[in-house]
């Protein structure tokens, strides 16, 4: 264990500091709103000799993620970083990136997609990249989000995994709120992640190697079998990054936060930083003698599928919270709540009643007496046995 | 026990709200505390209305949403006064702290707020006087550390002169010192 020293940091400048620690070969960037700051200070520690990174301002996010291919193709450690449209006009080189093994690191500053124009936080963005074959975090604070970036590049590079990986942060709430964030020391961070030594790579011309290649009907289908594959069986490596870590820190990285659901009746699962409001409600709900509990997930890629069922099963009812509408699934429900009650199906634990609540679309804020209506809604459903509509808002006018 | 101040900041854009909630929250941390500040964020034109938040509290601060029952409103400038709603949710037992000339029963009076504490500083006139702008945002802090007793005043000066101290020049980064004690030194509460 090593002891941090804390700053007061924003979320987005967190990051930053996380990616000086790592001081990786290449960093390829677009600016874009709320992710701007986490390249701009990153650029500022380039300027200033602080790291040694190539830094490649490009002319779009596209251009950005070709960059990080090239590079990353190239042998280099590659880190790069976006926001709402700019991961989506990143949309066909992250597919290359997974496909291609490259371990590249994003972070995410999540914020609603276009049209209407929105620059504030919800989850739309980095939901829609969910199949792109990225491993994807999510942050409740600046403090995970710092976290989060230095064990997502560990687990990326990892030997048995080579994939890139998401670490998400909500825009605004976190990526501009500034609060107390403890850095590790720069050594301690260094060792951490290792120095990155590719098997395989364009600029070794000793060992010769084809990247991007042809691959038709003959092996295409076999290779994204490897691909998911390795995704599928990577939870192993994954919690034991998170635990090398947390010895190190000293703060907990779990796969799954849970709060009060040893024994809660009434249950909420929720990304990112509206999971840190549902648990200061619970813990004052809990108080009076309420059996709630909150469960957040760190890790949306893979999808920690059994871990949430063991941990919800013996509920008696329980709301899936989601920033993200998955336009055309049933009900418009949201991509968190497909993925649970699949996982629920699949499980053999079709009894339990889930209902879905859409919140805080374009930074609509979501507060404690919003997700009291929802813990209240809960209890309704349990006691009538009636689950009423699947699909709620929370937070909606009119 | 836990313990956590939440406070929310009413002034107009260019005043320096967001950096004074930011200075306030780093000299707590220097003490061992935590903290969250964060502005509301709208449409960015200078002068237009603000609202600001600050959260300092001894544990981990968990909740990541706006504040709406605070234990301490701080007016920043003064021509606010009627056009937002400034005692909006605030605890019947909270604290207002207002840049003004008046005093605090002529304020009671204006803003109908009868429970609680209110303090008054002439933060205006500080500011011109000691650095002939109109940013009286940071001096404010002052008062903040009076009226609360989570909050230190030595450590706001010092955490203002290490953090002014890398932007501004010694004789400004002493007078935004001055103007902190003066404020804590004259306002008054009634």
């Amino acid at each position: 264990m090593v002891a941090s020293q804390f700053m007061p940091l924003d979320g987005a400048n967190a990051v930053s500091q996380a990616m000086r620690q790592i001081n990786p070969d290449v960093v390829a960037a677009y600016p874009i709103t709320p992710q701007t700051a986490v390249v701009q200070n990153f650029s500022q520690y380039v300027a200033d000799g602080i790291v040694d990174t190539e830094f490649v301002p490009v002319e779009s996010e596209h251009a950005a993620m070709s960059a990080c291919v090239g590079a990353s193709a190239a042998g280099a450690r590659v880190m790069t970083a976006t926001s709402a449209n700019g991961l989506a006009l990143m949309w066909e080189v992250l597919y290359i990136a997974s496909g291609l093994r490259l371990p590249i690191v994003m972070t995410v500053v999540n914020r609603a997609l276009s049209s209407p124009l929105n620059i504030h936080c919800d989850h739309s963005d980095s939901m829609g990249a969910r199949d792109s074959g990225w491993l994807q975090f999510y942050a409740e604070s600046g403090q995970e989000a710092y976290d989060n970036t230095i064990k997502s590049l560990r687990i990326a590079e990892s030997k048995d995994l080579l994939l890139p990986v998401m670490s998400c942060q909500d825009g605004f709430i976190t990526g501009h709120g500034v609060e107390r964030v403890g850095l590790l020391p720069d050594e301690a961070v260094r060792e951490f992640v290792g120095s990155y030594e590719p098997e395989l790579s364009l600029l070794d011309t000793d060992n010769p190697i084809t990247v991007g290649a042809w691959d038709f009907t003959d092996h295409y289908f076999e290779h994204k079998r490897q691909q998911t594959e390795v995704m599928n069986a990577s939870m192993a490596l994954i919690e034991s990054v998170c635990q090398e870590y947390e010895q190190l820190s000293e703060r907990p990285q779990p796969i799954l936060d849970c709060y009060g659901m040893d024994d809660a009746e009434y249950a909420i699962i929720v990304l990112s930083s509206t999971a840190g409001t549902t648990r200061s409600l619970v813990r004052e709900m809990r108080a009076e003698g309420k059996k709630v509990g909150v469960l957040k997930p760190r890790l949306f890629r893979p999808f920690p599928a059994t871990q949430i069922v063991d941990c919800i099963k013996n509920c008696k009812a329980v709301a899936v919270m989601d920033r993200a509408i998955s336009f055309g699934a049933h009900k418009g429900m949201g991509p968190l709540f497909t993925d649970i009650t699949s996982a629920l199906y699949v499980a053999g634990e079709c009894d339990l009643p889930v209902v879905n609540y859409i919140y805080g679309l374009g930074g609509r804020d979501t507060t404690p007496p919003m997700i009291a209506t929802v813990f209240e809604d809960l209890e309704k459903v349990a006691a009538t046995g009636d689950r009423g509509d699947l699909v709620r808002y929370v937070g909606l006018r009119g | 026990m836990s313990q956590m101040l939440e406070i929310r900041w009413h002034g107009r854009a260019g005043q320096g709200v967001v950096t004074a909630g930011e200075l306030l929250g780093e000299s707590t941390m220097h003490a061992g505390m935590y903290f969250q500040a964060f502005p509301e964020y709208g449409a960015e034109r200078m002068g237009a209305p603000i609202k600001a938040y600050t959260r300092l509290s001894t544990e981990v601060i968990e909740i990541h949403s706006p504040i709406l029952d605070p234990d301490m409103v701080v007016v920043v400038n003064p021509n606010l006064i009627g056009v937002v709603d400034i005692t909006e949710g605030v605890k019947q037992d909270g604290t207002l702290i207002i840049n003004t000339t008046h005093s605090p029963e002529a304020l009671r009076k204006r803003l109908g707020f009868e429970s609680g504490q209110v303090w008054c500083v002439d933060a205006t006139s500080i500011a011109i006087e000691e650095f002939r702008r109109d940013i009286p945002s940071t001096l404010i802090l002052g008062v903040v550390a009076k009226a609360s007793e989570l909050v230190d005043l030595d450590a706001v000066v010092e955490t203002t002169r290490e953090t002014l101290g890398g932007k501004l020049r010694p004789e400004i980064v002493e007078a935004n010192v001055r103007a902190i004690q003066r404020a804590y030194e004259e306002c008054s509460q009634g």
